[in-house]
């Protein structure tokens, strides 16, 4: 059987040898195929985790919700009146939707922050601590986010994002432990955001930013009992659509407004913007493997062309070959053989240059085009989707010549 | 062992039809050594095709060793040229780019027999047609005669019982003829049932029954030694 194998390289390669200039062509067609599905699915992956990366730079699934004016008449009501939302809705709606994951008060203003020389106006928000999680804002090592203490004590303590630590601090200088006046107001810094990238957000960038607890904030910048938005989570992202109607049905109900009045209170769900971008990305990979596809196609159709050609050159061979006892199943495998050695040695340089491409891009020296395109992979999904395509390319072009080969009558081929 | 009853064969040209047999009939034993003579056109390849299993008749029955050949498919048919019979042509039909050693092993790869087995026998049977000594040497290496000994070293390789040959010495000189005939002789010795078209007098001369073939019919079967003729 080895032997056998042995035999059918030596005639491929004798084959090949023939037809030099033809199978360069053909291996380079499969090659070129190769390249394009595995570089088009691979560039498409990396530019959908950059972007999906971004967007969840904000947190993921979460809906932010805010007061606004009602535009139906509701029980005598007239249109037109202002919602106010205030604090203790948050725990109101904890406890009314019982598949909300998480809800936290924010409101936020721009302050002075000011350490030695260096000052800077920055955006600076009131929250509850399980907000650090939802929203992505991770501590560096060191540091840590705001926690239940700090918002029962009303503690002046801050965490703020590495962007303002380099301005305040120096680039990567340690803060945490130090002292920033707020509006002259000594606070605590106790973590600062690890670095991340978020290309959606409300109200600046988080790594601009800084936090204080909800309850410090109330004390020091409110005199207002009103809170500007909700950040809100559902347990599963499934029930997102469900929690917005709850949130209007229990809001509607406390400050009596028409649940279906959408316009009472502004709402984003995040979720949305995710969904799109899931289809949006699922339609983009199924554009490029089908270019891809294509690529390989006219691949598949230049080796079946030369598979004919190999068969009609050696019909005398296949004569003699069935006149000793080789049956239609024999010259069957052999030139389907063939094909897949063509094929596979054009897969093994596609691979290879794919691969090379992949890596040269990846490299730190393309740094600035990771930022808007991200950075290419090769992952088992799309080495798996070209090496399908390629088997199914292979057998495509092979059957038909094989089978003519198979089909060849002896005493007619062995005519001279 | 061979009895073909009645045997036509018909090839459609389109509007014509050629009659390349018509209603042949004949029993070869065992052992028997065997021309067929004829003129251009009479069947004589025709006849050859069928007895060895390369194409089947379009009427009438073939049974070799009593197995209905003409109602076998391609792949049966492909095992039974393996098995029992081995050809001898005309231009040779070797394998150009191909050692005498890998033409002899073609018929032993398709039975399947083990490596180390199938060098010994290619081998073995090269030294049996006097061509030990070239047995790495490609056919453009090697004379016609050689390149015809190499054919019936590869016709031998399975040992099979019948071997058909087509006007065998047709492209040979007549030295190189004799020795063929002389290998012809020795496997008729060895109890190989042998079947040659030729037009070549001296070969038909070492066999011990003649057909004559007419217009695709049995014209003559003579057997010598007694002076049996049977005319159609
Ligand atoms: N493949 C074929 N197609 C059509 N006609 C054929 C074919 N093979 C042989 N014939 C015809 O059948 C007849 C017998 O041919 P053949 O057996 O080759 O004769 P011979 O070998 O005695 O010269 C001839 O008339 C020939 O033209
Ligand atoms: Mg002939």
């Amino acid at each position: 059987m080895i032997a056998y194998f042995f035999q059918l390289i030596g005639q491929f390669v004798q084959d090949m040898r023939r037809q030099k200039l033809r199978t360069f062509f053909t291996v380079f067609g499969i090659t070129w195929g190769t390249v394009a599905v595995i570089l088009l699915l691979g560039f498409g992956q990396g530019l959908e985790k950059e972007v999906m990366k971004g967007m969840r730079g904000m947190g993921s699934n979460i809906v932010i919700f805010g007061g606004r004016r009602t535009t139906k008449a509701f029980r005598g009501l007239g249109k037109g009146r202002w919602i106010g939302l205030r604090e203790d809705d948050a725990n109101l709606l904890r406890e009314r939707i019982p598949y909300m994951d998480f809800i936290s008060p924010e409101n936020n203003r721009q302050v002075h922050l000011t350490r030695g020389r260096n000052k800077r106006m920055v955006n600076v928000a009131g929250i509850y601590p399980g907000y650090g999680p939802v929203r992505n804002l991770w501590p560096a090592a060191g540091g840590r986010f705001l926690n239940e203490p700090d918002s029962k004590m009303k503690r002046r303590v801050v965490f703020i994002g590495d962007e303002l630590r380099d301005q305040l601090f120096g680039e990567g200088s340690d803060a945490v432990g130090k002292i920033i006046l707020m509006n002259s107001i000594p606070f605590k810094v106790v973590g600062v955001m690890i670095e991340k990238t978020q290309n959606s957000a409300y109200m600046g960038r988080d790594r601009g930013s800084a936090f204080i607890p909800f309850s410090t904030y109330s004390e020091i910048f409110s005199g207002r009992i009103y809170v500007n938005r909700f950040i809100c989570r559902a347990k599963r992202a499934v029930d997102t659509p469900r929690m917005r109607k709850e949130i209007y049905s229990v809001l509607g109900r406390k400050y009596k407004f028409d649940p279906t009045d959408e316009q009472a209170l502004w709402m984003w769900d995040t979720t949305e913007g995710q969904q799109f971008f899931f289809y949006f990305f699922l339609g983009f990979q199924i554009f490029m493997g089908i270019g891809g596809l294509l690529t390989l196609l006219v691949g598949g159709i230049g080796v079946a062309n030369i598979m004919y050609v190999v068969v009609r050159e050696r019909r005398k061979e296949i004569g003699i070959k069935t006149a000793l006892g080789a049956t239609p199943n024999t010259i069957l495998l052999q030139f389907m053989t063939e094909t897949f050695f063509i094929v596979a040695i054009g897969a093994v340089s596609g691979f290879a240059i794919s691969y090379g491409v992949v890596s040269i891009v990846q490299s730190p020296l393309f740094e600035n085009i990771h930022e808007y395109v991200g950075k290419p992979e090769i992952n088992p999904l799309v080495a798996s989707c070209a090496l399908i395509t390629l088997g199914l390319v292979g057998f495509a072009a092979g059957w038909a010549p094989a089978r003519r080969a198979a089909s060849t009558d002896p005493v007619q081929a062995l005519e001279f | 062992m061979i009895v073909l009853e009645n045997v036509g064969k018909q090839y459609d040209m389109g509007a014509i039809k050629v009659l390349a047999l018509d209603g042949v009939s004949l029993e070869i034993g065992a052992g028997e050594m065997l021309a067929v003579l004829g003129p251009s056109g009479s069947g004589k390849s025709t006849l050859m095709n069928l007895l060895g299993c390369l194409d089947t008749p379009s009427s009438g029955s073939y049974r070799l060793d009593g197995e209905l050949v003409s109602e076998m498919n391609r792949t049966q048919l492909a095992a039974v040229r393996n098995r029992k019979i081995g050809f001898v042509f005309q231009n040779f039909n070797l394998l150009g780019y191909a050692t005498a050693q890998e033409n002899v092993e073609l018929p032993l790869i398709y039975a399947r027999t083990p490596t180390v087995e199938r060098r010994r026998r290619a081998i073995e049977m090269l030294e049996l047609v006097g061509l030990g000594d070239r047995v790495k040497h490609r056919p453009a290496e090697l004379s016609g005669g050689q390149r015809q000994r190499v054919a019936m070293a590869r016709a031998l390789a399975n040992d099979p019982d019948i071997i058909l040959a087509d006007e065998p010495t047709g492209n040979l000189d007549s030295k190189s003829g004799e020795e063929i005939v002389a290998l012809f002789e020795n496997l008729h010795k060895r109890g190989k049932t042998l079947i040659v078209v030729t037009h070549d007098k001296n070969v038909a001369g070492h066999c011990k029954r003649v057909i004559t073939l007419l217009d695709g019919r049995i014209d003559t079967d003579i057997r010598k030694g007694d002076s049996n003729r049977a005319a159609r």
